[in-house]
């Protein structure tokens, strides 16, 4: 049963009778609106008595706030109040984010609106509240703080220098946590080794440019308390919870609403000082406040992420076998960690996760996470994978270089075989069932390899330098509260779903991850549809309402379907046997021999359709007198689910990236991108294919483009969409995508996490593609972004 | 600052009068005083193309484009160009391609691919890529839109062959 399965190949077995929608590619109709302009995104809602907030930003990346001038301010028409973070604070405490089980960890407390100093360029210092966007952006202008500029810890690589000034005094130093992970004989294998390759790997710091900004709109009722938060968030539960215990509120009091999300990657599960602020001033001034980022706000207080520099080795025997990784990871997280999910796990994933494919049994890895005054990073989708996977694999191929192996041959010999699991990685991960080996076969066929490489090698020697890069990775999905929980952080791993039977005979499906675009409410209807027996049309979808949904995590760590659709799935399955239930009493029959098809009870034997669903919502809606006075209609039913069998389940992939790199201008032509995916059962392939496309061409624009620039005295130079370039349509390539179903027995629809592998690998897969490209130079860039000057340095042109 | 204009132009099909400061911009205008919401703001700089909303037939930058030149002219959003049933052939292949994921994108890559098809119905798909390079998509990676941009284009020539 729990074997690698091609998907073209072998069907897996249904998970439910009369499947019509799972593992089809439906498409999302409840997304028709979005493409007729009638979403509702924060930025839309607009309400009565509305105040619009703009934040006064730290212009300097540290400094004393000497005095803040706000009289004139206050005095601009339609200014509703100026509030500084000594007013903020008499409201709101401040927090400090660590995690218990990353033992040692240090930050320091941080505040909604800066007190004192303001720590990097954007943290907010000074909030204006007008009647108008506009309006409130005229005031700003006449705000004027008095401050002194205090020195900047600007690189991360002199950060922990004894003659570096300290960000944060009362904590020692500039050390915010380190790790090491040593699981024995990493010595004596190197010692030993035939081969030994080397590289230090740099990683730009970059962010996640959502379309749409950051926003939320906080609604403080005085009269009764209560406060109402609309959020373009990932974790509404989480925020409900931050919120009541920053301000002193009762959870119940705290409702937070997350409508249409454009785009959120990560960006938005993060508490955000301003989310605070922009809440705190709701309740001091009892009326709705409106706060949208601008795009440079978005670029200098959305988090960033993976600033890291990697020193990587491998030792390898002369007939090939991986037998040890050793990895120094430098990672700076700006001068907070962020809360609640902490700036650590970033650089803790790359320790986990480094070498995650192969089967070597010897592995040492250091991690020193630092302070500076740069913008706070955190989780941003792929959460530490891109750079293992680039570490890995650009190992792996320099290794395979030396050893005059063939790059996807050494991978075959070196991955974890199909057969071996249950087990462990080198790292200590529980890997519970992966298909590497039938991956790689997959995408061998699927890119013609031999024949490509023929093409290549012909075309080089007219001068045409193409390369092909591979990057074979495993992606952590479906996390247990081993992520967070464990280490007190508030954050549910486990999710719920009610199911409910109208009286209409339609299903409505309330669950606790939302939709950020990803199709996750496409993808529980089908569950949904099939679980009970309708028409996908008769399902709808309710998510993103902390006062309706059952209690849940949200989006993040790709637990969407995996956790989310379990949770469906079992609602679904027992909103099923309630209503069979039901019909028997009404049809005075054993529910044995009843069925449920497309919105109609059957009769099991002859196949005679006995009673539709309109009618069942009717007796139990309003003719429960019909009923035997001690049956009990229940046709809303909620069921949790939470990963329990394994700390996360793990998924794996490979992709392949073929590049032709221009030598005189160090421009890269992306040709084609493969990607193989096995994210255990497929639930809808059109979806998924394009959440794997989507997350290449972010890790591409991690790879190539994207990088925040920041000048020696730490402010950003490309705080826009002008110079940030991310990638656009006529850059990228074609990208196909085949699955390989290797479902997870940990739950009844064993569907696995999709959204982050594709940001895992690809860049690992183009930077090993342009060193393919740049061999007969005898040449290799392991710092990306690899911007066309990079390359041209590589080569010595310039 | 304070000083207002008066102007007045059609948007989707109706006469619009009203008094505005000239510095508001069009889809600022188009959302806050006529709540047509379709229009998003994703960049305010014009790089990324969320606010394309259409002028006198052409397709321009909400966000650069202020309200009072559009006096005397005719605007054109998603909205009213989804009632006109002129985006009815790109909305379906993109629902059936899955051609969106958050859909902060889509009516502006809509409104853009709208107008590649009227003025260039023999487009390659690279083509269509370098046509719809203006308009930032960060979810799908492009692939499914240039897919479904594809599927009306070649519909479009086997009709008129």
């Amino acid at each position: 049963m729990n074997k690698p399965n091609d998907l073209a190949g072998l069907a897996l077995d249904p998970v439910t009778a009369d499947q019509r929608y799972i593992g089809e590619s439906e498409p999302r109709y409840s997304a028709k609106r979005l493409l007729e302009g009638q979403g509702t995104y924060v930025d839309d809602l607009q309400f009565p008595r509305m105040g619009h907030v703009v934040y006064w930003r730290s212009p300097v990346a540290h400094m004393r706030i000497i005095k803040i001038h706000s009289a004139a301010a206050r005095k601009m028409p339609g200014v509703l109040a100026v509030v500084d973070g000594v007013q903020m604070a008499t409201i709101c405490k401040p927090w400090v984010a660590t995690l218990s089980h990353l033992a040692g960890m240090k930050s320091a407390p941080q505040h909604a609106l800066a007190i004192e100093r303001a720590c990097w360029q954007g943290e907010p210092v000074v909030a204006v509240v007008a009647d108008t966007r506009a309006r409130a952006e005229d005031a700003l202008q006449l705000i004027e703080v008095e401050w002194e500029e205090l020195p900047a810890v600007v690189s991360m690589l002199t950060a922990l220098d004894p003659e570096t000034p300290l960000i944060h005094p009362e904590l020692g130093d500039n050390l915010c946590f380190s790790r090491t992970l040593d699981v024995g004989q990493v010595d004596e294998q190197f010692a030993t080794a035939e081969i030994v390759a080397e590289a230090t790997f740099s990683f730009g710091r970059h962010t996640g440019v959502t379309l749409e900004p950051r926003c939320q709109i906080a609604d403080y009722n005085p009269g009764d308390g209560r406060l109402t938060v609309y959020h373009s968030q990932q974790a509404p539960h989480m925020m409900q919870d931050l919120y009541c215990r920053q301000f002193g509120l009762a959870e119940s009091d705290v409702h937070v609403i997350c409508k249409d999300v454009g785009g959120s990657f990560g960006i938005k599960v993060h508490a955000y000082p301003d989310d605070f602020a922009t809440v705190g001033l709701a309740i001091l001034l009892g009326r709705p406040i409106k706060f949208v980022a601008d795009r440079l706000e978005s670029f200098t207080s959305d988090i960033h992420a993976r600033e890291h520099q990697v020193k990587g080795r491998i030792a390898v025997n002369k007939q090939g076998d991986i037998l040890a990784f050793e990895i120094d990871d430098l990672t700076a997280i700006g001068p907070y960690s962020m809360f609640p999910r902490t700036s650590a796990i970033e650089g803790n994933q790359v320790v986990n996760l480094v070498g995650g494919p192969y089967k070597h049994q010897h592995y040492r890895a250091q991690l020193k996470v630092v302070f500076q005054n740069k913008t706070p990073t955190c989780q941003y989708r792929g959460v530490g994978h891109p750079i293992a996977c680039a570490v890995t694999e650009g190992l792996v191929d320099l290794a395979a270089e030396k050893l005059q192996m063939d790059p996807l041959a050494f991978r075959q010999r070196n991955v974890i075989p199909d057969d071996a699991y249950p087990c462990s990685g080198a790292s200590g991960i529980k890997l519970e069932i992966l298909s590497h080996e039938q991956c790689l076969r997959t995408i061998e066929k699927m890119m013609n390899y031999t024949q490509l490489r023929q093409e290549q090698a012909k075309l080089r020697k007219k001068g045409i330098y193409r390369g092909i890069g591979f990057a074979a990775l495993i992606e952590l999905t479906n996390p247990s509260a081993a992520f967070y929980g464990v280490g007190g952080a508030r954050i549910a791993s486990q999710d719920g779903a009610t199911a409910r039977l109208d009286p209409s005979g339609v299903v409505s499906i309330m669950v606790g991850v939302g939709e950020q675009g990803q199709g996750t409410e496409g993808i529980y209807a089908q569950i949904a549809a099939d679980a009970v027996g309708v028409s996908i049309k008769d399902v709808r979808i309710i998510t993103g309402d902390t006062a309706v949904t059952p209690y849940g995590g949200g989006t993040w760590a790709s637990r969407g379907a995996g956790i989310g659709g379990e949770a469906v799935l079992l609602a679904a399955q027992a909103l099923q046997e309630n209503i069979l239930q039901l019909a028997a009493v009404i049809l005075k029959r054993d529910v044995a021999d009843l069925l449920i098809r497309r919105s109609q009870i059957i009769d099991h034997a002859t196949g005679q359709a006995l009673l539709p669903f309109t009618e069942i919502g009717r007796i139990a809606y309003f003719r429960t007198d019909t009923l035997p006075n001690d049956f009990k209609v229940d046709l809303m039913v909620t069921r949790h689910f939470a990963q329990r069998d394994y700390p996360f389940i793990f998924t794996n992939g490979v992709q392949a990236s073929y590049v032709e790199v221009d030598i005189d201008t160090g421009f890269v032509k992306l040709l084609k991108h493969w990607a193989v995916e096995d994210c255990g059962r497929v639930l809808n392939p059109m979806l998924v294919d394009e959440q794997v496309r989507g997350a290449i061409v972010q890790g591409i624009g991690g790879a190539l483009y994207e990088e925040c620039l920041y000048d020696d005295s730490g402010l950003l130079r490309n705080g826009n969409m002008a110079d940030y370039l991310v990638p656009m349509a006529n850059e990228m390539p074609d990208i196909e995508v085949a699955h390989v179903q290797t479902p997870t027995a940990s739950s009844k629809l064993g569907a696995k996490g999709a959204g982050e592998a594709g940001t895992a690998g690809a860049p690992a897969a183009v930077m090993n593609a342009i060193n393919d490209a740049l061999l007969p130079f005898n040449v290799k860039v392991f710092d990306q972004p690899i911007t066309s000057e990079k390359i041209l340095r590589t080569l010595g042109k310039i | 600052m304070n000083q207002k204009i008066p102007i007045e132009m059609i948007v989707n099909g109706n006469t619009i009068q009203a008094e505005i400061e000239p510095r508001r911009h069009l889809v600022d205008f188009l959302r806050e005083d006529l709540g047509l919401k379709g229009p998003h703001l994703g960049c305010e700089q014009g790089a990324c193309g969320a606010c394309t909303v259409r002028v006198d037939g052409q397709i321009v930058r909400g966000c650069l484009y202020l309200a009072v030149q559009a006096n005397g002219k005719v605007v054109d959003t998603v909205e009213g160009l989804t009632a006109q049933g002129v985006l009815t052939a790109l909305q379906n292949a993109f629902l059936r391609r899955n051609a969106m994921q958050c859909g902060f994108c889509s009516s502006g890559m809509l409104l853009s691919a709208a107008e590649l098809i009227e003025q260039r119905p023999e487009a390659t798909r690279e083509q269509v890529r370098e046509w719809i390079s203006g308009n930032y998509c960060r979810c799908t990676g492009y692939h499914s839109i240039v897919d479904a941009i594809m599927n009306v284009l070649e519909a479009q020539r086997e009709q008129t062959e």
